[in-house]
Order: C-alpha cells, then structure tokens, then sequence
C-alpha cells in the first residue's frame, strides 16, 4: 500500500525534473521570442516610447531625490565605460592602480588539461594553460606577432627554405640547468616524430647544429609561413618524465597537477625576462559546469573566469572588472555539401540569407561579436577579409527565392547536429531553426554529446548541419586548409575546384604581399560559395578581480599569466 | 555461515554480469577515447598510436578478459584520460570525499526524518502533519541539482555560512572538509528525508490499525507507550529496508549534486570520465557502486532477521 504512494510520489518527482530539463530548453526559445518582440516593439511603437519617456520624466521629477540619484549612478556608469575604452585604446588590456609584486591568481577554466605533454597535439584549453610552462624558439605576441623567446633573433633565407635560429644567452630550464643547442634540437625532432608524417610538420627536412649556439632548421620546399610552428616548446634532453613532472623554460614552474581539480604554477625566478612575471603563483581551477563556475566566481573562489553571458557580466557586481575581448573562433553553421540539397550552392546561399547573424549576436553576445562572413579570424588582420562580412544579408524573401530557383519550393528538411555540452552552440542552433522556419526549411535539433560528435561529424563527416566554432593558430592556411577538396580535416566534404587552384597558390607563394591578396581571395570564393553560414567571432566576456590587472587577450590560445599583476585597491 | 557465503557468490556474480554489461554498452556508443584525449586537430598516426596503446582496436572478448585478470588482482589498469596515471590513485583520492558526503547525508536523514516521521503519524491530520505533508511533497518533487543550485545560492551567496568552491579535502583537515560537505550533504539528504518521512507515517498509522495495537491500549497502555513500545519496533521494519534502498541511492544523487557544489568526488569523475570515453575509470567506478548496492541490500537482510525473527535464512 504504502508502496503505491511512494511510487506516486516518485513518478511525480520524476515528472517535474523532467519538465525541469525541458524547461531549461525552452526558456532560451521563450527569451529569445520576449526580446525579438522587444525588438520590433521598439521599432514600431517609437510614439508611444516617446509618450513613457516623457511620462517618466515627469514622475522623476516628482520622485525628487529618487531621480537625481538615478542621474548620479548613470554618470558613474558611463565614466567607467569612457575608462574601459581608454584602456582598450592604449593596449586591449586593464591598467589601474599601482603595480604591487607578489601575490596569486586562481583562474577558473571550464574543461581539464589534455596533456602536459607540449607536443602532443592538444585543445585550445590546454594550450591556454601550457602557454605559462614552456616556450619556443619564437613565441606570440597579443597583437599577433612573433618575437624571438629561446632564441635571442632568426633569419630566414630568401627563398623561405632554411630558417636559421640563434640560442639566447643565459637562458635556463626551471631546473636551473643552461638550455643547450642538442635541447633545441632534441625538441625539433621529438615534436616532428610525434607529430608524424602527415602533419603540417613534415615539411621540416632536417634541423642541423650548426654550432654550439646556432640551429639550421631546412624545409622540403618554400614556406614562409613555417615560423608559427617554431612556437613548439622546448624542452631539456634530460627530462624522462616530461608528462609527469614537466619542465619548461617559461614564466612559471610547474608545482602539481590534480586531474579534474587543478594545476598549480609558481614564479620561476631565474626568467630571461627581467622583471617578469610578478605573480607568486598561479592556479587554474577546473570546475565541472560553467553554472557552478559563475557561483564560485560570485563566492571569490575564483579570481578569472571567461566566457561569461552578457546577463552574468551584468550582475557580477562591483568586485570584478569586466573586460572584453573576442574568443577568437570562427563560429557558424557547418553544413555538409557532399549530398542532398545543401550539395547545391543557391541552396547554401539561400540559408545565408536566411540567418539573421545580427539577431544571434544581440540575443547570444549583446551585440559585441564581430560579424564575419568567411573562415577567419577578425583578429588575423593581416589576412581578414573584411568585404566578406557583408555578401549576405538577412532577406527571408531572396532566400525563398533561391530555395525555389534550386528546386526546392516547399524547402526541405534539415537536421541540425550540435554537441549538446556547449550550451551558446545549441543555443545558437536553436535561433537558426527558428529563423530557417520562416524560409521553409523544417529544422530539428540533434544534440549529442562532445565524444559522439568528434567522432560522428568530424572524423565520420555523417551529418547535415553542425554549429560549431573553429579555433586557430596564427598561421592562415591552418584555419582555411580544410576547404580543400579531399583534406583530412574537409568534413564537410567541400569541394570547389576554383578554390583548390587559388589555395594552392597561396600556400606555396613567398612573396607576402601577393600572398595576403591569394588568401583573401580564398576567403571571397568561401563566402560567395557559400561554404558555410558564418556567424561571428563571439565576444568573450572575462571577469577579472578588482585586485588584478595586466589581463591580455592573444589572438591565439594563450593565458599569459605573466602580463597580470596585482594592484593596490 | 552458509548464508554469507551464498550471498557471496551472489555479490560476484553480479559484478561479473555488471562489469560485462557496462563494458559491451560502452563499446556499442560512440565516442572513442583515443580522439575525445587528442582532440579534433590531432593527426591519424597519432590517434592510431594512442590507440594501439591503449588496445582498442582489440576485439571485445580479448578487452574484457584482459581488464578481467587485471580487476581479479585488483589492478584497474591506467586511465585512458590521463597519461600515466592508474586508476586506482584516481578512485583512492576520491573515494574518501564521496563516502564522508554519503555518511553525512545518510546521518541526517536518520536525525530528521525519524522523528518528523513519528510526529507526524502521532499528531496526523493535525496542523504539525498537514505542514509535513505538504512539505515533503514539494521537496519529493525537487530535482537534486536544482536544490543544490538553491542551496549554493542562500547559504553560500546569502549568507555567507560557507564559500562555494573552497572545499578542503578530508586528508588535509576533516573539520573544514565536513563543514563544507555539510550542504551538499542536504541537497542529496532532502528530497529523501522527504520521501523517508512520508514512508514512516503511512507505515505508523497502519500499524495503529492492527488488532495487537487494539490489545495494547485495553491493557490501559498511554498513546505514548503503545506507540513507542509496540508500534515503532513494527513499523520500523519495512522503513529499514527502505533506507537501504536510500542509501544506495544516495550514490546516485550525490553524482549530480557533486558537480553543483564542486566536491572531488567519485561523481564528478564518473561524469568526465563517460564524457572523454574513459572506460577503466567508469568501470571501476561502476564496479564499486553495484558492490555498494548489493553489500546494502545484504546487510538489510541481516538486519531484518535481527528485528524480525519470524524470518528465516531461505
């Protein structure tokens, strides 16, 4: 008997956490409609905007105090955004308050580390944190530069063919002991073997000593956009366990590693760079889900954290500092142009034009995204071709006319695959459906979880639309190699043979100039084909404790622990 | 004697047919663990590399057997997530959070429930009963994450009883440790406290129905005595065996309540192992809860036959 009730009881518990996932999905949807109602709300009643303007104005007059306090806060507000800019001017970084030596950081990253071992192929999270450990003969700069790290200045031979490196003076390994010409070398060829042979590595033939303070590295054929790669850290011949206890020659030592909870980095004070870094130590904290992230971050448990909403970035309160930057990643909607409709490019047009990119990005980013119409990185100026943003435009009509041009009248079914543990993917997926509705193509989710998805869509190629975001190194043809016919990365099985041919000129060109123009006009023929649905390069919200300032972004993964400091409150 | 020994036998079968039903389910999802560790850059000589070190391109039958001679000598094998690190350092550092997490919640549940439970049977259907009632319904329907969300926000942002995220491990100072574990502990303790309450009042009041309760109060017994001396050591019964059941359960709420309160438990790694593939490390995981699972129902058989001698060793 008692037995029935407390099934009864069960079945309803279980009932309401259900409807409490399903209600986690919906509110995105249910937000998203309550703002694009707002939106053209806004547009249409400006009138009676006006009306409640005045009428409000009228009541803060009769509120007395109340108003002028309103007024005072808003000032305030608006200083503080007028010195946010200021800042952002002089070096996209924080700069306040008096430098004070010493101190820690915990920094709170969502995902654990892959490997500490550098030359294992990693993710971008990793290579956030190993950033602080090692170095290479060259390292990145935050405006995307390269400049001599392990090596103290390189040439590169006119043809582009024999890279040439000269070992710093004095540098050490976090052991103390000198880093020797066989160590570089010894790197070179350690991270060349792990790589394996059909890595964009293997165009290295040969790394030869030259003498005691100099390294010839000799390449198959003509590169010049091989430096990046010389970023490989460098590690002591002499280290057996270079996973376990891994020694670098960067900013900071290794202390401990705890899989699932944290590493824990201190100072290395014998540093070639005088001064640097000014922090004692450094923590990064990985904590399960973002939601527990953001509570530890409103507890003080944790000092950074990235990737905040524009909702959390609000309410955070007055403790942190917000600072904006841009994930660097090349966010859109993926699709598979190996069979179906989308094998058709006015059918992919048609969806370009039928995604509204600005709506994603006020709703998802508050606006702050960089809208992009190509597979690049805004941040790469040097190569970012900015025509592109602007090839398409949100036009519901023009996209039901090109569905009925191709074929498809009564638009078509699309099935939208997204890795369900990236919550702005599915979110921004769920917007598309939406949007896609209008022109009459019948969206359904797929979501499913990271693992599946590596191993279905990426490397199986076995779905129709994914949304993802790409990251990238600071090398170009790294991001755009895989729209090329047959690449092992093209998993979405592009092929465009206009494209294969300007590519492959580009990469073998030497001559930067000429170079820069191939590699745009790559990026015009990936926008007006229509190879994917580019979105944007979001916006990355990091909180940062007001005790803390120096917090850099890079255009490329890279947590530079180093560039913070602690300042005076 | 003849009875542990046949549970025995029972508690390793069930591991036997667990530990291969867990392994051939994970083999037939995908995911391979080999790309969820190098990530979607890595080359197809480094994943092949990976995975012949790790033996996955190895048929089922030789996996199996070769993780079976390994669990039998109590050797769990290294994880496939973390380079050079074994299984069994991994449960080892976590194995202490989650049992000190489940004793607390399961303290509670006795200190709170079973006297709530009596007083709400004693006084039912008055106002002290009606609030329990309608409060143990809410609760029941409460899903544990959310609770925990709730918690962490009032006791740890409200009022500052304790920080989220500064959990200290057990090993380095068990006050501290307790302390925090204190409020996941209620966030997996409530909705059972709920659900235990509401079994023992429905379990009191039809034992006051039965005819020996009737006897009891003709012999001029009070309300009270009857009720403490004669009731309760019935009604109790079946609520032990229910507990049981809870404190199973208990393992599988502190999974999802470990990850809202950040505690290093062996719920949060069960978690991010099945996320990157990490199957010795589910495994042993898995292992050990079914083991916990039948140990309980085991012991609930022993205890029923202390309070209840009319059964017998079947």
């Amino acid at each position: 008997m008692f037995f029935k009730k407390y099934l009864k009881s069960f079945k309803i518990s279980c009932f309401f956490s259900q409807i409490c996932y399903n209600v986690k999905d919906n509110l995105i949807m249910r937000e998203y409609y309550e703002f694009e109602r707002k939106q053209t709300m806004k547009k249409k009643h400006l009138l009676s905007g006006v009306m409640a303007l005045l009428l409000s104005v009228a009541l803060c007059a009769c509120g007395g105090d109340k108003g002028t306090e309103v007024t005072s806060a808003e000032e305030t507000k608006s200083e503080a955004a007028a010195e946010e800019s200021s800042g952002e001017e002089s070096s996209n970084t924080l700069s306040a308050g008096t430098p004070v030596p010493g101190g820690s950081v915990i920094f709170g990253m969502t995902q654990d580390l892959a490997s500490l071992d550098p030359h294992v192929e990693t993710d971008a999270g990793t290579r956030d944190v190993v950033f602080n450990l090692y170095e290479g003969l060259v390292k990145p700069t935050s405006t995307g530069d390269l400049v001599p790290a392990v090596a103290s200045d390189y040439e590169v031979s006119d043809d582009a063919k024999v890279y040439t490196f000269t070992l710093r003076d004095g540098i050490t390994f976090h052991d103390g002991t000198p880093v020797t010409i066989e160590d570089v070398k010894y790197s070179i060829d350690r991270y060349a073997e792990i790589q394996g042979e059909s890595s964009a590595f293997s165009i290295v033939a040969d790394a030869s000593i030259k003498d005691e303070k100099t390294i010839e590295v000799t390449l198959n054929e003509s590169y010049s956009e091989f430096l990046p790669m010389m970023t490989l850290a460098i590690i002591p011949e002499s280290n057996e366990d270079p996973v376990g206890s891994p020694i670098g020659t960067g900013p900071f030592k290794f202390v401990s590693y705890t899989p699932g909870q944290n590493i824990v980095l201190e100072k290395y004070d014998g540093y070639w760079q005088e001064g640097v870094p000014s922090l004692d130590k450094v923590e990064f904290k990985f904590i399960a889900d973002v939601d527990t992230a953001y509570m530890e971050l409103q507890a003080g448990s944790i000092d950074i954290l990235k990737y905040l909403t524009t909702a959390q970035a609000e309410t955070i309160g007055e403790d942190y500092n917000i600072v904006e930057g841009s994930m660097n990643l090349v966010h859109g909607m993926y699709l598979n142009s190996g069979e179906g409709p989308l094998s058709e490019t006015k059918v992919r047009q048609a969806l370009c034009y039928g995604v509204d990119r600005d709506a994603i990005n006020n709703f998802l980013f508050g606006g702050k995204s960089h809208i992009i119409g190509t597979h690049m990185i805004p941040n790469m100026s040097k190569y970012y071709e900015e025509k592109a943003e602007t090839v398409y435009s949100y036009d519901p009509e023009k996209a039901k006319a090109l569905l009925e041009e191709a074929g498809y009248p009564d638009g078509f079914d699309l099935v939208i695959t997204v890795p369900s543990s990236y919550s702005q993917h599915v979110d921004t997926a769920q917007i598309i459906a939406d949007q896609l509705s209008q022109i009459g193509v019948r969206t359904t989710l797929n979501q499913v979880d990271w693992s599946t998805w590596l191993e279905d869509v990426y490397k199986g190629g076995n779905f129709q639309a994914t949304v993802i975001g790409f990251d990238g190194t600071m090398v170009p043809s790294d991001l755009i190699k895989k729209y090329t016919t047959g690449d092992s990365k093209n998993f979405m099985h592009y092929s465009n043979e206009e494209y294969d041919k300007v590519f492959a000129e580009a990469f073998a060109t030497i001559d930067d100039a000429k170079k820069v123009e191939l590699y745009k006009q790559c990026q015009m023929i990936l926008a007006e084909d229509a190879a994917a649905v580019f979105i944007e390069d979001p916006a990355n919200l990091v909180a940062v404790r007001k005790n803390l300032a120096g917090y850099t972004f890079y255009p490329t993964a890279a947590e530079d622990m180093a560039a913070l400091y602690q300042v005076a409150e | 004697m003849k009875f542990v020994i046949k549970k025995l036998i029972t508690l390793i079968i069930t591991l036997l047919l667990i530990s291969f039903l867990s392994f051939t389910a994970f083999s037939v999802i995908p995911g391979d663990a080999a790309l969820s560790r190098l990530g979607k850059d890595a080359t197809e000589e480094q994943l092949e590399a990976l995975r012949d070190k790790l033996g996955l391109d190895d048929p089922l039958p030789e996996r199996y057997g070769n993780w079976l001679s390994g669990a039998v000598r109590g050797d769990f094998g290294e994880s496939y997530r973390y380079e050079g690190i074994t299984v069994s350092s991994l449960l080892a550092d976590r194995l202490p959070v989650t049992v000190l997490l489940a004793v607390t919640s399961l303290i509670m549940i006795l200190i709170i429930s079973i006297p709530l439970g009596i007083l709400s049977a004693r006084f039912s259907g008055k106002w002290i009963d009606t609030v329990t009632n309608q409060l143990t319904q809410i609760i029941m329907a409460v899903p544990p994450f959310f609770l925990g969300m709730i918690l962490t926000y009032v006791f740890g942002l409200v009022l500052h009883f304790f920080q989220p995220g500064k959990f200290v491990l057990p090993t380095e100072n068990l006050r501290e440790s307790v302390r925090y574990l204190l409020y996941p502990a209620l966030a997996v303790a409530l909705p059972k406290i709920a659900m235990v309450i509401k079994f023992l009042r429905n379990s009191v009041i039809s034992e006051m129905k039965q005819d020996y309760v009737r006897t009891a109060f003709s012999k001029g017994n009070t309300d009270n005595a009857v009720l403490y001396v004669h009731v309760l050591k019935n009604a109790l019964i079946p609520v032990i065996t229910f507990l049981a059941m809870v404190a199973a359960e208990i393992l599988a709420g502190s999974i999802v309540v470990e990850q809202v309160f950040s505690v290093p438990g062996l719920g949060r790694l069960l978690i991010s192992s099945i996320t990157s593939r990490d199957y010795p490390v589910v495994q042993a995981i898995v292992l050990y809860v079914t083991a916990v699972v039948v140990i309980m129902n085991f012991v609930v058989d022993i205890l029923y036959q202390v309070l209840d001698p009319r059964v017998k060793t079947v």
